[in-house]
């Protein structure tokens, strides 16, 4: 049976149509309600404003130098932190995939930390340790008796570089290699005695087969980085602009509506066309591949050259993934008192002031959230996410690779992507704007938050179950139908052990997006359910260096919750898992 | 013997994590001569292939091939073939750039890889299926392929794992006459792993019959079959009538006491003993060598030959008999006559005993 060609209806009994039509119900209804409602009210929006027709807004856009500037711009810069995030991430990937070592699920949980942390936290770490005054630059003027700092990082494209390697080699390392994992390495073995060296079975075995999963975290990587906003915003100064940046601009600073709404359908439009090229791509390179256990395909470093391999890449993903994070951690407990005209600030003491003043409530503020029920709330925000994005995502995916060939299955699959290319802000604007009035007047409602948060999971959720559903051989599935297995048992009994680790890497990005979203929830939540990003955005954006100190103490304290959901989700492996 | 040594393992010994895989591993192989790894699964065949292939490193021991050592020679420089038990094709290729692969890598024109991959297809019966999707194949298909893949560069040494493991028994046996004749034909030199006795017979000039990562026996079928140097051995090759004795020397010879009698044996054995009775080497109601009296049990017809159990008091044994000997009917005294030389073979018991229970 050839799974890849295309099909028609005609060829599926009615029995079967029913189920393909009921497993696509729920996660239709729940993007029609979600996601295109609200951004067709938010387009129509803005067009109404506009007097001239409705294609006048386009015209002008498109005819504008610092437009095409700002595309130009989100392209290239987006190309290149992908092609570096593959260079960092890979051979990672291949570390994970291939060799068991002692600490591994600890490193594991490390390198997934920079995922869950919040651009403004991230953009603090990264001033923190390489900022005019952080902690390379004190230690730099220190040991060479500088008067001024000597590394210029901030706001400048290194740094904004810099910063998307440090969010998305995560996506690398898990997408990666978790498919590499189960390939079988007796591959590699036999292009080895049919002739061919390490390098030559690289690129004619293990890259075509790893094809698809590299193709897939690219992508996922090259549109976080195309709709890069808080990195940009912070890290890159008023010189850089992404088309994000620029639409937050036009709403928030210009209130230019109209103009953003173009720029928005401009990103959908770019981000869409990847997506349709990514989903061709990767049916031409799927192949239905025999998925063996990790037991099988995983070895102890007992080579020195391995260890070698090992110790050199750990250390260098530490250095970048880690680095910013304790240079955050050491921030929120170092306090710095220079003198006003002196350039050279003295020794840090240590202090945890910060953390003591997180529960004082100085100002008497209204809307004062100790940042304990902000943990409550982001990982009750979180579990909800999770709930939901499995709930709609598992249908989406299962029907997707069902019958793959179907002209609704080529339509559907890049729409599913949408949500990941639309801006936090178009999103966080469309809620406001649609979900006020009857039929859903959830404005008050604190699930909203959730509902968004699942909207950018979702499609982390699909792209990490299609992969292993899709390989799973069909000879398998239509084993278990002639033992008598109806389809729900076949999938809870075939596929759901096998697509077991991508289940819990798609739960794990569901948990740590909405642990870490800040733009949508900025605009959506409720004053009296702040997230935690939330409450370190209130901290700082305010003056002094106190609040600053805060926001530095409760991103140390999100660094921890989210390192230990995630090690918690590692930890809850389902009966059997990974040793098909 | 006739021909030197083409590869020569000496001494080798491997190691994973605190397991002992391979324990002082030594034999050769002559040029053309075609050697089976025989051995129950985790004996370290396989672990000794990776070995000889380049893809595991030993702790201890060398390899050479042709006098020269192998130490320092990557896997794609050594010109050893290496096919694997299941599907291992690339998954991403078709039928021919499988096969084409090796070639490629040697870096053929064009033009001869065809010609070469045409030859080896039509070799292995698959000529005509160049551009199919190897996946679409049946498992015999996809097995044939992977023959093909792996002779197509000509190796100097073609190491099969298991080769027809995977595969159902009819379709076995076909696949393992025609690899014997293809085998054969090109006077490949091959080393054939595998845990079925059978196909070790069926393809090999010798065995090198393993155990728990150390050479157990080593030898043509015929010997090991008709000889074979331990109960270990015995067991593996399916030979199950064996009864315990003890061994004793009388006038500069040699016999075993055991329940059923005393049996001349011809090693110079002393003590506690197991003695073996082939199946094979009884005859009907004959007068000479060694008399044993028994009922027959059961008789089961399998063509050619007949399958009969006979009880001794407490002891059942099978043996073999010509389908159209006269034999007694199921319930009735049967009585059998051994050749000393050829049917009875005695065996250290002791510590075999023990660890055979494992197995």
């Amino acid at each position: 049976m050839n799974q890849l060609s295309r099909i028609s209806w005609k060829e599926i009994s009615f029995r079967q149509s029913i189920t393909f039509g009921l497993l696509w119900l729920l996660p239709l209804v729940f993007l029609g309600i979600f996601y295109f409602f609200p951004l067709g009210s938010i387009l129509k929006t803005s067009f109404e404003r506009g007097d001239s027709g409705i294609a006048a807004p386009f015209f002008e856009a498109i005819q504008s130098e610092s437009v095409r500037q700002v595309l130009w711009f989100t392209i290239w810069q987006a190309a290149l932190s992908t092609l570096l995030t593959l260079a960092i991430g890979l051979p990672g990937a291949y570390l994970l995939a291939r060799y068991e070592f002692r600490g591994k699920s600890l490193f594991q949980a490390l390198s997934t930390v920079p995922f869950v942390i919040p651009t403004v936290v991230v953009a603090a770490a990264f001033y923190a340790l390489l900022g005019p005054r952080g902690w390379l630059n004190l230690a730099a003027m220190r040991i060479f008796g500088l008067n001024a700092a000597p590394i210029h990082l901030t706001n400048t494209i290194y740094a904004i570089l810099l910063a998307h390697i440090f969010y998305n080699t995560t996506i690398v390392l898990r997408m990666v290699g978790d498919f590499w994992s189960h390939i079988d390495p007796r591959l590699n073995q036999a292009a080895r005695t049919l002739g061919a060296n390490r390098t030559e079975t690289f690129f004619k075995v293990t890259l075509p087969l790893i094809g698809p999963a590299i193709t897939a975290a690219a992508l996922l990587v090259f549109i976080f980085d195309f709709t890069s906003f808080g990195v940009i915003l912070i890290l890159g100064g008023p010189h850089f602009a992404t088309l994000e940046v620029e639409i937050y601009y036009q709403t928030i600073s210009l209130f230019n509506l109209p103009l953003a709404a173009v720029l928005s359908l401009l990103q959908l439009g770019c981000t869409l066309a990847m997506t349709i090229i990514y989903t061709r791509l990767s049916r031409k390179l799927t192949r239905p591949l025999q998925l063996r256990s990790r037991r099988f395909t995983q070895k102890r470093l007992t080579t020195w050259r391995s260890r070698l391999f090992a110790g050199v890449v750990i250390i260098t993903l530490m250095v970048i993934l880690i680095t910013p994070l304790l240079a955050l951690a050491m921030r929120s407990f170092a306090r710095f008192e220079p003198e006003r005209g002196e350039r050279v600030v003295e020794s840090p003491g240590f202090t945890v002031d910060f953390y003591r003043e997180l529960s004082i409530n100085r100002r008497s503020s209204l809307f004062y959230v100790p940042p304990t029920t902000a943990i409550g709330i982001s990982l009750a925000y979180a579990a909800v996410t999770v709930i939901l994005a499995l709930a709609i995502g598992i249908p989406a995916a299962w029907a997707l690779t069902r019958h793959s060939g179907l002209s609704l299955n080529r339509f559907l699959d890049p729409v599913l992507m949408l949500p990941l290319g639309t801006s936090a802000v178009t999103l966080g604007l469309g809620f406001i704007i649609a979900l006020n009035r009857p039929p859903f007047d959830l404005r008050a409602s604190p699930i909203l938050v959730p509902i968004a948060h699942t909207l950018v999971a979702f499609p982390f959720v699909v792209r990490s179950l299609t992969p292993a559903l899709r390989s799973i051989q069909p000879r398998l599935r239509q084993a278990a139908a002639t033992l008598g297995a109806s389809p729900g048992h076949v999938f809870r009994n075939v596929d759901l052990p096998l697509i077991g680790r991508a289940l819990i890497v798609a739960a794990t990005f569901a948990f740590t997006i909405s642990l870490g979203e800040f733009g949508a929830t900025a605009l959506i939540s409720r004053p009296e359910y702040p997230t935690i990003p939330l409450v370190i955005y209130r901290f700082i954006s305010q003056p002094g260096a106190i609040n600053y100190g805060q926001a530095m103490a409760l991103s140390t304290i999100l660094m921890v919750v989210a390192a230990g959901g995630l090690i918690a989700i590692e930890r809850l492996r389902i009966a059997d898992v990974g040793e098909f | 013997m006739n021909s030197p040594a083409a590869l020569r393992i000496t001494n080798i010994f491997k190691a994973f994590a605190d397991k002992q895989v391979l324990t002082g591993i030594t034999f050769d192989i002559s040029s053309g001569e075609i050697v089976a790894l025989l051995g129950p699964s985790g004996c370290g065949k396989s672990t000794l292939l990776s070995i000889i292939a380049g893809i595991e490193k030993q702790d201890d021991g060398k390899i050479y091939w042709m006098g020269a050592p192998l130490d320092h020679v990557p896997p794609h420089r050594r010109g050893f073939g290496l096919m694997f038990q299941d599907n291992v094709l690339f998954p991403h290729m078709n039928v021919f750039e499988n096969v084409a692969f090796g070639l490629k890598m040697s870096g053929m024109e064009k033009d001869s890889i065809q010609v070469k991959v045409a030859d080896t297809l039509e070799l292995v019966g698959l000529l005509g299926l160049e551009n199919r999707d190897v996946n679409s194949l049946s498992g015999g298909e996809q097995q044939r392929v992977a023959l093909a893949r792996a002779l197509a560069p000509q190796p100097r040494l073609l190491m099969l794992d298991e080769p027809l493991g995977s595969i159902d028994r009819s379709l076995r046996e076909r696949l393992m006459s025609e690899l014997r004749r293809i085998l054969r034909q090109m006077q490949q030199t091959a080393i054939y792993v595998t845990h079925d006795q059978e196909e070790a017979f069926t393809i090999a000039d010798r065995i090198v019959l393993m155990r728990q990562g150390k050479v157990e026996q080593i030898g043509k079928p015929e010997e090991i079959y008709r000889q074979p140097a331990t109960l270990f051995t015995a067991r593996f090759l399916g030979l199950t009538n064996l009864i315990p004795g003890i061994a004793r020397a009388e006038n500069n010879q040699h016999f075993v006491d055991t329940s059923l009698g005393s049996f001349p044996i011809s090693k110079p054995l002393q003590g506690p003993v197991t003695v073996l009775i082939r199946p094979d080497s009884a005859t009907l109601n004959g007068h000479s060598g060694v008399l044993l009296q028994g009922k027959l049990v059961e008789k089961t017809f399998r063509g050619n030959l007949c399958q009969v159990r006979i009880s001794f008091d407490e002891i059942e044994f099978n043996f073999n008999f010509l389908s159209n000997s006269d034999l007694a009917n199921e319930g009735e005294d049967i009585q059998l006559s051994l050749d000393p030389q050829d049917a009875i073979i005695a065996f250290n018991s002791g510590p075999d005993l023990e660890t055979n229970r494992r197995n």
